[in-house]
């Protein structure tokens, strides 16, 4: 240790101070020689989190911010479990009650505060706590082992946050408060109100407008007596009524005191080189019970210590949100309106959601959020900021825009803006669109798709290119059967039912037959005959591979510069170090430029020149994964029960088993399965196409679930016992998509457009699941594995390479 | 001018091309389902897509990357999108097959 360093003593070791220390190691690593001292026998934890420690959510260890190794490796003294009870400003010494005696240079004062203790008759009785340290979370843990009955005084953020950990404990809870609704320093009347009625459904009672007045029992606490002469009986009784900035010993040794530590913006108390932060200073008249706060002063301290320039500390907007499971609560700024200001309310009792906005010369100054708390972060910046939120009052109330607000659909396309995109596939807006109508004399949504490409990929925009035809074009708008692309007015079915009727067999007789504009049709409508074809002739129809995507065709992913990309099949997402080692020799063989993980357990090869794809595959000699196709794609799994220890059953075997099943299958559109061992779901088999989850005993099976553009859960289309079940729904529900679904339609939104119990129905009698099983089956064993037959088929391999010209003459 | 032997009419499937470099360009080659031969530079004009990997419907193609419709003969970007590719001249032996480009 360097002698010439300055002295820093810290008196407290929590997180305000700790947390300062931390940002001045950052600062000036060796500016300091630190010792610091902590009254409780901890490292320095995260007291927020007692409540999730109380609750269950977490472990004590798991609370610990520094350990004792951190203090070890910065070279800081630290002396936990002693209290520091005198100090002399003058000759700059600190004594603990452990006998350590310690000069300083700096000295911070980070003492945090105390609880708050009623002075009530019968306080002293055991079982009367606080609810702040560590040592008050064991002896609630150790008191709900035997006894059963707690109450809480105090009905603010603490107090509610000790009575849900009490009842997680198991006890019975109730919680007295003083005044007429809970929470009253950080809610108003209504969301009290309502955060009260959650709370009772949780199973906490209230008994509140109650003055305490003494606490009955013989060496035990037994009861709490009331003014009113009415009581209630306690084994356990917390007291949370508020917190104290602990400032005994700045008391004695005459730094200025008022409520708390009194110090300036750069946190400086009235004697050189004494300094304080946290719950126990005061600053500009306030003494702060929050963590931010404490944080924001800690960089000040920090940086003032470190000798770099600060603007000081200026005082916290804070905001609140309680930690209790199952409740959104948040409050910021000034909640209650004040003279000269107003409100907005917002209040939903169906949903249990309310919101009110205080706005004062049109900047929000305060808010409280009950249920839905997701914009309390964008809120309570805005009310720090001071933004001007003149004309957003109601959108910010409401989540919704100002002129969604207005009577109708019309008006809001009326009111949005000419360069507002409208089709986000294409960046067509509603200038553009507006402009076809207009001048370019499109009178039908087929039209405008036509000219201007709106409505011409995913179709989701759709509804609102059709009010604009309205708006614009009114009576002249012509209302036109759209086909399933623009060579034909007719839709899936009418083709489908068409081609079984007449017995039509090629693209080319379905086009002639059924009046096609487009002599040969276009990238819609022919990769969706291949399809339908496929499905409804397995055996006789040869798939048409000029009819199939890009991707579909070479059986590779196609990419933005014209290279592809090979995804190998990984079988629910098991491999072995031999073929990781052949897959990476291989990538290393072919200059690959990037190996990535895909989302779905396997391993993407990136980059791969388009000549240098069947030589890869005739090395790798494993199926393709179909990473391109409207096909199975892969069987994502957990680990399941062959190494977790929550695994009720083998999923990675499901899912190798059920990947094996379906492999190659063409389909509407791609198709994700996954298998978790258990309901924590690790494999997120929910947002699945067909997910599998297994329970003790059984297999759950949900369908129509998507993560992707369409985020959707599955539903539950039912449980099942065996593997052996698990395979047979899973081929009939696929054969039932394959055979009804659009092509290119996903089952999240085919299952919501022909509805979940049409599809159970369809499955319900175990004979039309057999016969459904046996149509996939003679689909499924008409497949081979696409790479293989390329590298052994000449006659598709050439298509592959380039072809070498010869010149004749320059 | 120069003219080249680029192989023969049955290396090229129907609905299908083939490409090859020349100089700094690339060419790709169509054969539609007429059986009739066309050559255009490999490259869309939107984002240069490799339009040889594109679906042949009738005497045009659809890019792979964003569905853009190019005439063959012409080499022109259809309506709604707009551009032109660079077309080449080919001809083809009827007795040997054979397909010569003039670049």
């Amino acid at each position: 240790m360097a002698t010439n360093r300055k002295k820093l003593v810290m008196v407290g070791n929590g997180m305000a101070g700790v947390w300062a220390i931390e940002h001045l190691l950052k600062l000036a690593p060796d500016a300091y020689e630190i010792t610091i001292f902590g009254a409780e026998p901890h490292p320095n934890y995260n007291r927020i989190m007692l409540s999730s420690v109380l609750a269950g959510g977490a472990d004590m260890d798991e609370i610990i911010i520094n350990d004792l190794e951190w203090y070890r490796s910065h070279n800081i003294n630290l002396h936990i479990g002693h209290t520091v009870t005198r100090m002399d400003t003058k000759a700059r010494k600190v004594y603990s009650d452990g006998g350590v005696e310690v000069g300083y240079d700096e000295l911070i004062l980070a003492t945090g505060s105390n609880p708050f203790m009623l002075p009530l008759p019968g306080a002293d009785k055991e079982g009367v706590i606080a609810f702040r340290d560590i040592n008050d979370c064991r002896i609630m843990q150790e008191t709900a082992k035997s006894y059963k009955k707690a109450v809480v005084i105090g009905g603010g953020l603490l107090g509610l946050e000790a009575a849900r950990g009490l009842l997680h404990l198991g006890m019975e809870v109730s919680v007295v408060h003083i005044n007429e609704y809970i929470m009253e320093r950080q809610l108003d009347e209504a969301a009290s109100t309502m955060l009260r009625k959650e709370l009772e459904q949780q199973g906490m009672k209230f008994l509140l407008a109650k003055q305490s007045e003494a606490i009955l029992g013989k060496k035990r606490v037994k009861s709490l007596l009331f003014a009113d002469g009415s009581m209630v009986e306690a084994d356990l009784l917390v007291m949370a009524v508020g917190i104290k900035p602990n400032v005994g010993l700045a008391q004695k040794s005459g730094i200025e005191i008022n409520r708390g530590i009194v110090v300036n913006d750069y946190l400086e108390t009235n004697i050189p080189g004494v300094y304080a932060l946290g719950e126990c200073a005061e600053h500009r008249g306030i003494a702060y019970g929050l963590v931010a706060p404490l944080y924001e002063q800690g960089a000040v301290l920090a940086k003032r210590l470190a000798g770099a320039p600060t603007e000081g500390y200026a005082g916290s907007v804070t905001s609140t949100k309680l930690k209790v499971s199952g409740v959104n609560v948040f409050s910021a700024g000034q909640f209650i309106e004040p003279e000269g200001s107003r409100a907005l309310r917002y209040q939903d009792e169906i949903d249990g959601v309310y919101k009110k906005l205080v706005v004062h010369d049109d900047k929000l100054i305060g808010a409280v959020l009950f249920g839905d708390t997701s914009d309390g972060a964008q809120l309570f910046s805005m009310i720090k900021k001071g933004e001007d939120i003149k004309g957003r009052e109601k959108e910010l109330l409401l989540g919704i825009s100002a002129d969604a607000l207005s009577s109708s659909p019309q008006n809001r396309l009326e009111g949005m803006a000419d360069d507002e995109i409208i089709c986000g596939c294409n960046g067509v807006s509603k200038g553009a669109i507006a402009e076809a109508i207009q001048s370019g004399g499109c009178t039908s949504v087929g039209q405008i798709k036509a000219c201007t490409k709106a409505s011409a990929s995913c179709g989701g925009c759709k509804p609102l290119v059709e009010g604009l035809l309205q708006l614009y074009a009114g009576d002249a708008a012509v209302s036109v059967k759209e086909g399933i692309c623009g060579c034909t007015t007719l839709n899936r079915d009418e083709i489908v039912s068409e081609i079984k009727r007449m017995e039509l067999k090629t693209v080319k007789e379905v086009m002639n037959v059924l009046e096609w504009t487009n002599e040969e049709g276009c990238a819609k409508c022919r990769p969706s005959l291949n399809y339908y074809l496929g499905m409804l002739w397995p055996e006789e129809y040869v798939d048409e591979k000029e009819s199939r995507f890009t991707n579909e065709r070479y059986h590779a992913n196609i990419q933005k510069d014209g290279t592809y990309s090979v995804v190998p099949r990984i079988y629910g997402g098991v491999t072995s170090p031999t073929e990781l080692k052949k897959i990476a020799e291989i990538a290393e063989k072919f200059d690959v430029p990037m190996v990535k993980f895909t989302g779905g357990q396997r391993l993407d090869l990136l980059g791969v020149k388009k000549e240098d794809l069947p030589k890869m595959w005739e090395e790798l000699d494993m199926p393709s994964g179909h990473a391109y196709g409207k096909t199975l794609r892969t069987v994502k799994t957990c680990v399941g029960s062959t190494f977790c220890r929550f695994g009720t059953q083998d999923a990675i075997g499901m899912g190798i088993r059920l990947e094996k099943e379906f492999e190659r299958l063409t389909a509407p559109a791609k198709v994700k399965l996954a298998v978790s061992g258990c309901p924590r779901n690790c494999a997120e088999a929910t947002i699945k196409d067909f997910g599998v989850v297994a329970i003790d005993g059984g297999w759950e099976l949900h369908i129509g679930g998507n993560g992707g553009v369409h985020v959707r859960a599955t539903d539950l289309l039912c449980v099942v016992k065996t593997e052996d079940e698990v395979v047979e729904w899973a081929s009939a529900f696929l054969q039932y998509y394959r055979e009804n679904a659009g092509w290119n339609e996903r089952t999240s939104i085919w299952v919501e457009r022909v509805g979940v119990e049409s599809v159970k129905k369809a499955l319900e009698n175990r004979e039309d699941r057999l016969a459904l099983q046996e149509r996939i089956q003679t689909t499924l064993n008409l497949t081979t594995d696409p790479w293989k037959q390329i590298v052994n088929e000449p006659e598709l391999r050439k298509n592959f390479e380039p072809i070498a010209p010869i010149e004749i003459y320059k | 001018m120069t003219k080249m032997l680029v192989g023969n009419v049955t290396d090229i499937d129907r609905k299908g091309s083939r490409t090859f470099k020349y100089n700094d360009i690339e060419i790709a080659l169509f054969r539609l389902s007429n059986g009739e031969v066309l050559a255009v530079e490999n490259k869309c004009p939107h984002k240069g897509g490799a339009l040889s990997e594109g679906m042949v419907c009738g005497t045009k193609v659809h890019c792979p990357l964003h569905d853009w419709k190019i005439d063959l003969h012409s080499g022109v970007v259809q309506e709604p999108d707009t551009g032109c590719v660079i077309t080449f001249d080919v001809e083809v032996d009827p007795n040997s097959g054979s397909v010569y480009l003039t670049v």
